[in-house]
């Protein structure tokens, strides 16, 4: 292979090295979040408060029980990193379908109202009907697409400015409709009504975490598939359907990535900015570049860490995530600005 | 003023007597307007408590929406920036957020000192919104500026919501408060607010041509001779007046600020000389007739004034934005 | 050469055509019932004033827009009926402003040609690098390889756009206004590689055309449009006359001989050089 071949001319030498530079670039952006991946997931689940070792950790994963160590690492640390993995990684794909297909960086579920909505319908769905399981996540799902029909529907193929200001609108009403709500609750509810305003992975179980990567797994499934178009999706709908990909293509995949994010919601609440930041944070580390992969990643180290740090942060306060990722997502949002990397590519 | 601006003018009036009418009268327990007068006035009738709460809150209700009203138009206007409402900028956050802490972390219960509290926070936020908008590549644009307002609301609710979570005591008294509303609060907290509120509608009005030279773009007001820094300074500092003191008195409650500029905007053209005067009476309509409205909408429970906005507000600004006439300014 | 007959006679059909063509936006009507062939191996240059439907006609022979009424041809049948994919293989289209994407190489941008000609199966082959490299030799960007898209100078742009285009590998290649935002030596500079490749391939080639000169003199096959419907269509000759022009832009002139490529030029009068125009008509 790499013996030269001096039969091939200048200009395929010129482009296969170009196309090698590019992918070299992103397998190291990519080996590099999956190492920071599993030492954030290591760390969340051998760390805190309670230390295991990790030889006791992979002890207790071989069968082994340890008093003590085992329950809080099956019961409580490990469903927190995976479910934290799950939907960070469904976050992060639904924010950067978002922001490429519809060519604005502010256009991610989380601002155009499409995490608030499902919150909305799971909130209607606990407190109003007293459901929980299956049909919470049928809800958020549901008012996820709702949402996202409805302001798509009114924004009539603008994709600008007047997206993101019938998302903030929508967002308005269905925080207003969750606060709402809130207050009809008793008291002893209202810490609830911080996961739901914010996210949280607390009170999860192994049986809400199996539930959400069934329903996810053949999601993000579905969009690895049909991922191709974004190649295409970024050039502007004309050249799009120039290039012969319809625009039910690039519809397919929104639709799946709403379906994410309603999914994410059901079970963990509207983690705040995750789905707006591993977007631009993944293209900052892929040299510009929109890598799905990349993106989802970013959205599970944002995820666990952020899960982490709220939950050990402050003794024995337990944080809900969404707070963290707020107070951590937030600044880092503000250094791209500041650093112009967001400047590019957003119209 | 044109013919239009002052029918418009005219309609708004009218509609705010009859939203204070309205306001006195409807609740959980009707007042007749006779009722009303002789419980105002004669201390000892049975319904005088019910008959004060009312005024109080009409009163708030009105002076909140007003401010929050005005401070939009403002920030609208100097930013030259459809996105821009104390809400979304963060200045509500801000305030919010300091107020907290003042609450649990310096046990601070007097309400002339919350209103200090909520200026600064205010102040700060809208400070920090712009000066990292303006610290990238494309300046303080529209987009960067509706970004950063989000990340520093983000950052701030999320603080918020830690310190009340450490203090169980706090967020019992701050839980509704952080809704948005009117009800429940006496006069003094008015008569504490009043004067800021003031000063800050005087100094928003007196913004007028200055706004308007700043419509024109940075090029041509500084060529018509304005000094931009100061400006937006005096600008900011009548919205940190407008927003703080609104935020501190009634909660955050975002969409006023945004919705009635856009309103009457598109109903009266865009000079402010016309604009400022009339988001007063805007904000005001829209906020007394949310607070009656979220009275009897689901008896015997009651809608917060923030609830009721959005719930009005949201669909109302939605048909705006689809009316295309928010972009341009 | 008459292309007017050829759907009619229905003998040897032009492979892009369009029958009583309405296209429109809403219930807006921009084009109205148009008939229009677009002759096969040859550089076809639509021209008109603003907003007279020249862009919307491309848009709709590109199957971008879907026709109110009337059908477009290619090879045969409705574009509508075909699948999508299979028309991006024989029909390449360059609208005015494409979105740059950020952060991709001018090899990526290239290489997205070749999307219509992979599948869920047939990934990146060497054939798709031999056709990137051989667009971007043509096209004369091969240096560019590596940089940026997003930090490219215009005229730079426009080739690598171009370079895309053809890395599409198509017999039809349609054109919204390539020249606009360039200057002068980057119009000619574009103007010339289309030429190029039409010649040394054979692809047909439409655009959208603004400058009325650089169109006689690059296109074989002009169509004038005014008001949504086809004013005049021929050869530079026939359309770019005096008559026309004042129809189709409302501009009185003078049409002379282009003394570097003998097609016809425009001059337009200006009304303030009136007594200089008398002049030179007294001194004929």
């Amino acid at each position: 292979m790499s013996t030269v071949t001096p039969t091939l001319d200048p200009p395929i030498v010129a482009v296969r090295s170009a196309r090698r530079r590019v992918a070299r670039r992103t397998t190291y952006a990519l080996s590099g979040l999956t190492v920071v991946w599993v030492a954030v997931f290591l760390v969340r689940i051998t760390q805190g408060d309670f230390l295991i070792s990790l030889p006791d950790a992979v002890r207790i994963f071989l069968g082994a029980e340890i008093p003590g160590a085992s329950y809080i690492l099956m019961e409580s640390k490990l469903p927190r990193a995976v479910l934290g993995t799950g939907v960070g990684v469904a976050l992060g794909l639904a924010g950067a379908i978002f922001q490429t297909t519809l060519h604005n960086e502010l256009a991610s579920p989380d601002i155009v109202g499409v995490t608030l909505g499902a919150s909305a319908a799971a909130v209607f769905g606990i407190v109003v009907l007293g459901q929980s399981g299956p049909v919470i996540s049928a809800l958020a799902v549901a008012g996820a697409l709702g949402v996202a029909l409805t302001v798509r529907a009114l924004a009539d193929g603008h994709n600008g400015y007047r997206l993101v200001l019938l998302g903030i609108g929508i967002s308005a009403v269905m925080s207003a409709v969750i606060q709402y709500l809130f207050t009809r609750v008793d008291e002893f509810n209202a810490t609830k009504v911080l996961q739901w305003l914010g996210g949280s992975l607390s009170n999860v179980d192994w049986r809400a975490i199996g539930l959400f990567f069934a329903l996810a797994v053949p999601v993000v499934g579905a969009i690895a598939w049909r991922s191709k178009v974004l190649r295409v999706a970024e050039l502007g709908d004309d050249l799009r359907a120039g290039l012969g990909a319809g625009p039910g293509s690039v519809d397919a995949l929104i639709a799946l990535a709403v379906i994410l994010a309603g999914l994410a919601t059901a079970v963990a609440g509207p983690v705040a900015f995750v789905a707006f930041l591993a977007g631009p944070i993944s293209r900052a580390l892929t040299g510009g570049r929109t890598r799905l992969v990349a993106a989802a990643l970013v959205g599970a180290v944002i995820v666990v860490l952020g899960d982490h740090i709220g939950a050990y942060l402050l003794g024995d306060i337990n944080l809900p995530v969404g707070i963290i990722t707020g107070a951590i997502g937030a600044p880092a949002l503000i250094w791209l600005i500041a650093t112009g990397r967001t400047a590019r590519g957003s119209r | 003023m044109t013919a239009r601006a002052s029918r418009l003018a005219i309609a708004l009036l009218m509609l705010a007597v009859v939203a204070s009418v309205c306001s006195l009268l409807i609740g959980s327990r009707w007042l007749a307007p006779a009722s009303l007068w002789a419980a105002l006035t004669d201390g000892s009738d049975p319904l005088t408590g019910i008959a004060h709460a009312r005024l109080d809150r009409t009163l708030l209700a009105a002076a909140v929406g007003a401010a929050l009203a005005l401070a939009g138009a403002l920030l609208q206007g100097v930013t030259r920036n459809p996105l821009a409402d104390p809400g979304i900028l963060g200045i509500n956050a801000g305030a919010s957020f300091a107020m907290v802490v003042a609450m649990a972390g310096f046990g601070i219960s007097d309400l002339g000192a919350y209103v200090a509290v909520a200026f600064l926070g205010a102040g700060l936020a809208l400070i920090l919104v712009h000066a990292v908008a303006a610290a990238g590549q494309d300046g303080a644009t529209p987009t960067t500026l509706a970004i950063c307002g989000a990340a520093v609301t983000a950052v701030l609710a999320s603080a918020t919501s830690a310190v009340l979570l450490l203090d169980r005591q706090t967020m019992e008294s701050f839980r509704f408060w952080q809704v948005g509303t009117v009800s429940g609060r006496d006069l003094s907290v008015l008569t504490i607010g009043a004067p800021f509120l003031a000063v800050g509608v005087v100094l928003g009005l007196l913004c007028i041509r200055l706004l308007d030279a700043a419509a024109l773009g940075d090029d041509l007001a500084r060529a018509l001779g304005r000094r931009l820094g100061r400006d937006r300074a005096v600008v900011a500092i009548a919205v940190v007046l407008l927003a703080g003191t609104a935020t501190a008195l009634a909660g955050p409650i975002a969409f006023v600020g945004l919705l009635v500029p856009h309103a009457v905007r598109a109903l009266a053209g865009p000079g402010h000389r016309t604009v400022l005067p009339l988001c007063l009476l805007g904000g005001a309509v829209l906020t007394l007739l949310a607070d009656t409205v979220g009275r009897v909408l689901l008896p015997p429970a009651e809608i917060q004034v923030g609830v009721m906005v959005a719930l009005i507000g949201g669909p109302a600004f939605v048909m705006l934005v689809r009316r295309g006439r928010t972009v341009a300014l | 050469m008459t292309p007017n007959d050829i759907p009619r006679s229905g003998t040897t059909p032009s492979r892009l055509y369009a029958r009583d063509l309405r296209l429109g936006y809403g219930s807006h009507s921009v084009v109205h019932d148009l008939d229009v062939v677009i002759p096969d191996g040859r550089i076809t240059g639509i021209v008109g004033a603003n907003a007279c439907g020249k862009s919307t006609l491309l848009r709709g022979l590109a199957r971008l827009l879907k026709p109110t009424a009337g059908t477009v041809i290619l090879d045969g049948t409705d574009i509508h009926r075909r699948p999508t994919g299979e028309v991006a293989r024989t029909l390449g289209l360059l609208p005015q402003q494409p979105v740059v994407p950020s952060g991709v190489t001018v090899t990526d941008l290239v290489g997205r040609g070749r999307y219509p000609h992979q599948s869920g199966f047939r990934r990146w082959s060497s054939e798709d690098d031999a056709i990137v490299a051989e667009a971007l030799d043509l096209t004369g960007t091969i240096d560019l390889a590596d940089r940026l898209v997003d930090e490219l100078s215009g005229g730079q742009r426009q080739r690598v756009w171009i370079a895309m285009a053809l890395a599409q590998h198509t017999d039809l290649l349609l054109l919204d206004e390539p020249t606009t935002y360039l200057d002068l030596a980057h119009q000619i500079d574009v103007l010339d590689l289309l030429a190029e490749l039409n010649n040394s391939r054979g692809t047909t080639i439409v655009m959208v055309l603004h400058e009325l000169n650089l169109a006689a003199r690059y296109a074989d096959h002009l169509i004038a449009m005014q008001h949504g419907r086809i004013r005049a269509e021929g050869t530079p000759d026939e359309v770019i006359t005096e008559d026309i022009i004042r129809d189709v832009f409302g501009l009185a002139s003078r049409v002379v001989l282009d003394p570097v490529s003998a097609t016809p030029m425009v001059l337009p009068l200006s009304t303030r050089r009136k007594e200089a125009h008398e002049r030179l008509d007294s001194r004929r």
